[in-house]
């Protein structure tokens, strides 16, 4: 045994050296954290496919962003902060210029990897997730989380409540509970839910569920307890769909509980069966496959093949949320190039297409994301965008947008943002860019 | 043949009862820490230091920490990440509060922190052995993580609850933060495990060592013949949540940076009792083997596909992995039920007749 131990250990040791084929010189490489396995990969799957699915487009359609062909190298996170780190240690070196950006898809590895970027030079883009404070991007300079953030969806979800309760005046005496993940994720709302409660005259109930929220019981015992006129959930994975169980368990009006946009996709409100018909949950892209982006894809990725398309997901809410980030990335990238030329552009040049990020509507429409999206400019100080969301509800079959694209209140949620900004900055001695100094 | 012991007298009892007897077990291990402290550091990427070799050594503190609490004093505990979990918050807080504070001292006095707490849960010990005591340790795994998890003071009050270790430095250089380079990481977290795997060595041969191995072996016989259960016992859980404190310190503050409650959850206290289990129970060489094991065998199976050039499905891969993983824990139990430190030593015994076994 140990003769064959020793060649084992011998093999080990020849094959670490043997060093990875390197990549063409002009070919960007984008780092995919994704998660296929493990309690959250019913929400991972769908995410990477459609982040996969826009950049093959884009490579059989224009050949790469202004013909420089895109490479892409998944590893498996299984939303595993531990993993996650492996995951981009391993990755943010790999094609000629290093990794262009990275999207962590977790709040967990968002928060490992925004002190190591400007160590690294990989900006980082989380989509909606993420550390909230990021936004302000004179502290943040590597990391933007547009179009929009949690304190910003807090905010519009207040706003929805308050319209549809007949006028922002009428949410006082109103109880209000929020089932969140008891993580750094589930967490980010309660600032804003807690400064709005002040302001609005609102009761706040917190109601924490443990990873991975399989049990919930206790939880919603409390909220038939408290009877409030609204819930909110953060959820991620599994805890939506058991939520939404015990929500229709206690007889909870569907259609007053209001999920955030990673508790409201198909993977959430399936397995609920009808009793998850009415509920709601926030969003801020398009939902269905009515979208010239869509009609490309079915048509250069999947040959018209649309069982095959569906089988990967195509259109579900997840899926889409992909195409949008791979979108807004590839964006920042040719607006990289715009200043940088047209090749492979490194992860300091794709954080300057980042910043300088304007996407308008002819623009969206051009690239096949008309009214898919909204508009949105990044700047220097403004790495949210401040965009808007809406509101969808599930039918029992697809989730339809029930509510315009709701502002959410920049006014309390922007100094909420530089607030914390500055703590972090203090606390980790970083001193604030001069934004005016930089144009 | 190079590993005879002929011609090397012991003349002294200090020689006799050193550590490494044999001179060839001296070389050994004066040039595995050479490689471990001039070459490693000299050829091995970031990505290795970080994702590899830091992991690694940092769990290797954990686990010996747990051996001498379960394999040495035999008191089975799952409290380990939750005392783990202690050393990082309490990193947190002392450096935040002091920030002039030198780093290494706020290390120690985090593992003295989680000692103390390691005391209070270990109470229990004095009444309840066994599975049972695995309940109750199960239970300040539970309520330690509960508590960082509800008391924003914990967390400085920040929004997301999660602690991020700030910039500091030792001697001029920057040890922690993110400008801190992966190599200085890797020699501070390796000069903790040589300190205090060499102070675990010599502390389970003192008299302490011995009435923790006379409690695990029989705790009546040792009360009779004069050793306190309660001192010894609790002794054993200071020692052993000291260890683990000062593991979720280093995990906190040089491996991942900023962690979350999460980061020490239920399963680190399992594969911390997995690396004991496989590296060899009432073993410190067997607790870094093991750490070892549970580290770097995921890591190397989900690159093994890539090695050889085959492109595997990313969920696949990890899919594949869990079930080798499995496969392997279960074969090396069988192969070897005392765990890697044993094959160690069977490996040398088969040394010492090399070339001519009999």
């Amino acid at each position: 045994m140990w003769r064959n131990l020793k060649r084992l250990a011998v093999a080990i040791l020849a094959l670490s050296v043997l060093v990875a084929p390197a990549l063409a010189q002009e070919e960007i490489f984008i780092p995919m954290l994704v998660y296929r396995t493990g309690p959250y990969a019913p929400n991972g799957i769908p995410a990477a496919n459609g982040f996969r699915d826009y950049l093959r487009l884009l490579n059989a359609r224009d050949g790469g962003i202004n013909g420089v062909k895109i490479t892409w190298e998944e590893c498996e996170t299984q939303y595993n902060t531990k993993l996650g780190v492996e995951c981009y240690e391993k990755l943010k070196n790999k094609g000629p210029k290093g990794a262009a950006l990275v999207n962590p898809y977790s709040t967990g590895i968002t928060y490992q990897l925004i002190p190591r970027a400007p160590i690294d030079k990989v900006p980082i883009h989380s989509m909606g997730y993420g550390q909230t404070a990021a936004a302000d991007g004179r502290v943040f300079a590597w990391a933007f989380n547009f179009p929009t953030t949690y304190w910003s969806q807090a905010s519009a979800f207040i706003k929805y409540v308050g319209e549809q309760e007949g006028g922002m005046d009428k949410l006082k005496g109103k109880r209000i509970a929020l089932v969140y993940h008891n993580s750094p994720y589930g967490k980010e709302p309660i600032p804003t839910l807690t400064v709005l409660a002040e302001q609005y005259g609102y009761d706040l109930q917190l109601l924490a569920v443990d990873h991975p929220g399989q049990e919930q019981k206790a939880t919603w015992l409390q909220i038939r307890r408290y009877r409030p006129h609204w819930v909110f959930m953060w959820g991620w994975g599994v805890m939506n769909q058991v939520a939404i169980k015990e929500a229709a368990a206690i007889r909870y009006p569907m259609d007053r509980f209001i999920g955030v946009w990673w508790s409201g996709s198909e993977s959430d409100v399936v397995p609920a069966g009808k009793d998850a018909i009415g509920y709601k949950a926030g969003n801020f892209h398009g939902v269905g496959t009515d979208f010239d982006v869509h009609r490309d894809i079915l048509k250069y990725v999947y040959n018209g093949n649309l069982a095959e398309a569906k089988a990967n997901n195509f259109g579900e809410v997840l899926y889409n949320r992909g195409l949008v980030n791979a979108m807004y990335d590839t964006e920042a990238i040719r607006t990289a190039m715009r200043k940088y030329g047209n090749r492979a552009v490194g992860g300091e040049e794709v954080r300057w297409g980042f910043e300088n990020l304007h996407l308008t509507e002819d623009y969206l429409k051009q690239i096949g994301f008309g009214g898919f999206v909204r508009p949105i400019k990044i700047t220097c100080e403004d790495h949210e965008g401040n965009g808007p969301v809406f509101i969808q509800q599930w039918t029992g079959e697809t989730w339809k947008q029930v509510s315009d694209w709701i502002t959410p209140m920049r006014e309390v949620v922007r100094p909420m943002i530089e607030k914390a900004a500055l703590e972090y900055a203090k606390e980790n001695n970083i001193t604030p860019r001069n934004c005016a100094a930089e144009q | 043949m190079i590993y005879r012991e002929t011609g090397q007298f012991k003349t002294s009892y200090r020689r006799d009862q050193a550590i490494f007897p044999i001179a060839q077990d001296r070389w050994f291990v004066v040039a595995a820490l050479g490689v471990a402290f001039v070459v490693v550091p000299l050829v091995a990427n970031e990505y290795w230091l970080q994702a590899v070799l830091i992991p690694w050594l940092v769990f290797s503190i954990a686990a010996i920490g747990l051996n001498l609490l379960t394999g040495y004093a035999g008191q089975l505990s799952l409290g380990t990440g939750g005392f783990m979990a202690v050393g990082a918050y309490a990193v947190y807080k002392l450096t935040t509060a002091f920030p002039e504070l030198n780093v290494i001292v706020v290390f120690l006095l985090a593992g003295l922190f989680a000692a103390g707490v390691g005391i209070l849960f270990g109470l229990p010990s004095l009444r309840i052995k066994g599975l049972y005591l695995a309940v109750a340790t199960l239970a300040a795994q539970f309520f330690l993580i509960w508590l960082f998890n509800r008391v924003p003071w914990f967390f400085n009050y920040n929004p997301s609850g999660t602690i991020t270790m700030p910039p500091r430095t030792f001697l001029g250089v920057m040890v922690t933060g993110p400008e801190a380079t992966a190599t200085v990481r890797y020699l501070v977290a390796l000069s903790f495990v040589v300190v205090f795997a060499l102070l675990a060595k010599n502390l389970v041969r003192t008299n302490i060592g011995r009435t923790w191995m006379a409690i695990r072996d029989m705790d009546v016989a040792a009360e009779i013949i004069g050793i306190r259960p309660l001192t010894t016992k609790l002794s054993a859980f200071a020692v052993s949540s000291f260890y683990c404190g000062l593991a979720g310190a280093l995990v906190f503050s040089l491996y991942l940076g900023s962690v979350e409650t999460l980061a020490f959850d239920i399963t680190v206290s399992f594969e911390v009792l997995f690396m004991i289990i496989i590296g060899g129970l009432g073993s410190i060489l067997g607790s870094i083997l093991g750490a070892g094991f549970i580290v770097l065998v995921p890591i190397f199976l989900t690159n093994v596909p890539r090695l050889f050039g085959i492109e595997v499905p990313v969920d696949l891969a990890k899919e594949v992995e869990a079930m080798v993983f499995g496969g392997l824990i279960v074969f090396f139990l069988i192969v070897e039920p005392l765990g890697l430190a044993r094959l160690w030593q069977i490996a040398k015994e088969k040394l010492r007749r090399w070339p001519f076994p009999y």
